[in-house]
């Protein structure tokens, strides 16, 4: 009696120990293979098919398909330089240059990947209809309220993330660090 | 006690074994991937426009809405598969996914390098049959091995500007995916036509 309740004493601890590590890993993601540059993270790996398992299961999980390696690499940000997370509530200012690409694209996205609704049906910028200044830095405003400039709108939810996907570009599987790819800074600047 | 230590010890290393297993196993058992997600919107071997990205209705998280997207779900067990592409005026890139969504391959237009990509998709066996001087001769043609049967093809047209996504999505509605029926392996002739309106047996080589 006393074998029988410790065998499924063990076997219950191992279904709730595995499937919720399982669990963990496919939807937070793990640091396998992460390329880390400021605020940005990128798994240059998932977009070939030497992908490691734990990018396969968070990717079928969430059911989105990874950007190819020939086609381009996308990183994204929850936080900002400062590892405060993005507050849809506040005025964020991403800026700087962005790594060699033909095209890239900056997308505010909710956490589960999806769009965030606003009356102006701006998503996010291209590299082409950014405005930027004379030496070529762009300064991109994300807040609630419309901003002058550059504006992207957040709809005023508490917990965004931002997407970089650049096209065509050499940044990949060797890239290392900022030199590398000079990423745009995110601080956030004021809170209400 | 101490068996109660043990049982601890060894329910947390059947754990670890439960959790490798199910990391493995999960691509094959979820239900909610982007093939499953988009099986019921798309049609097998043909080209099939997605959707814009929209807050409301997307078919897929973490899409780019800056990019027009059409679908080539593909079978190859009824023989290689062509894929044209016109390239579009800003950005065109072609990305192929297994069932399980590993993206083995992608390409772009300047990669290509012409106004239309055009690579056939086939897969290691019907590779390996093909005659060996018609890949000479075809040295112009790109062969891309699909590590399974069945996949999907990404085609997407980049608009730089929101109001360039109509010639974007045009450029992508004049693209095709076919399979090639062919006559050289006779005894694979007589199976299953693929469920589309056949565009006439093209034969011709």
């Amino acid at each position: 009696m006393r074998l029988i309740l410790i065998t499924l004493l063990a076997l219950a601890l191992a279904t709730v120990v595995g499937l919720g590590s399982t669990y963990m890993t496919a939807t937070r993601g793990t640091d396998l293979g992460t390329l880390t540059i400021g605020a940005w993270t990128a798994r240059p790996k998932s977009g070939t098919a030497d992908i490691d398992p734990y990018s396969r299961a968070s990717i079928v999980r969430s059911g989105e398909l990874p950007i190819g390696t020939g086609d381009g690499i996308a990183f994204s940000a929850t936080t900002d330089d400062k590892k405060k997370p993005l507050d849809g509530r506040c005025d964020v200012v991403v800026s700087g240059v962005t790594p060699p690409a033909r095209f890239w694209t900056l997308t505010l996205l909710d956490r589960k990947g999806h769009l965030v609704a606003n009356s102006l049906q701006r998503f996010g910028f291209t590299s082409q209809e950014i405005i930027r200044g004379s030496d070529g830095a762009f300064e991109i405003r994300v807040a609630s309220r419309s901003r002058a400039g550059n504006w992207l709108p957040t709809g005023g939810i508490e917990r965004y993330a931002l997407m970089l996907r650049l096209y065509d570009t050499p940044v990949g599987v060797a890239t290392r660090t900022q030199r590398d790819a000079p990423m745009p800074t995110i601080s956030t600047v004021a809170c209400p | 006690m101490i068996r109660l230590l043990f049982t601890i010890i060894a329910g947390v290393l059947l754990g670890g074994v439960v959790h490798l297993v199910s990391v493995l196993a999960l691509p094959r058992i979820a239900t909610q991937d982007a093939y499953s997600r988009l099986t019921p919107m798309t049609k097998l071997n043909a080209v099939t426009p997605l959707a814009l990205a929209d807050p409301n209705n997307a078919p897929m998280p973490f899409m780019d809405p800056a990019f027009a997207l059409a679908i080539c779900r593909y079978d190859l067990s009824g023989g290689p598969l062509k894929l044209t592409v016109p390239v579009s005026q800003a950005y065109t890139s072609v990305s192929f996914y297994t069932r399980n969504e590993v993206a083995y391959y992608a390409i772009n237009d300047r990669s290509a390098g012409r106004k239309v990509i055009e690579l056939d998709l086939m897969t290691e066996a019907q590779h390996s049959e093909l005659p060996e001087d018609e890949e000479i001769t075809a040295a112009d043609r790109l062969i891309i091995d699909s590590p399974t049967a069945t996949g999907l093809i990404v085609l997407k047209a980049l608009a730089p500007e929101p109001g360039l996504m109509p010639q974007a999505q045009a450029s992508l509605a004049a693209s095709r995916c076919t399979i090639q029926t062919e006559a050289p392996p006779p005894p694979k002739q007589p199976e299953p036509a693929p469920p589309l309106p056949a565009p006439a047996p093209r034969s011709k080589r």
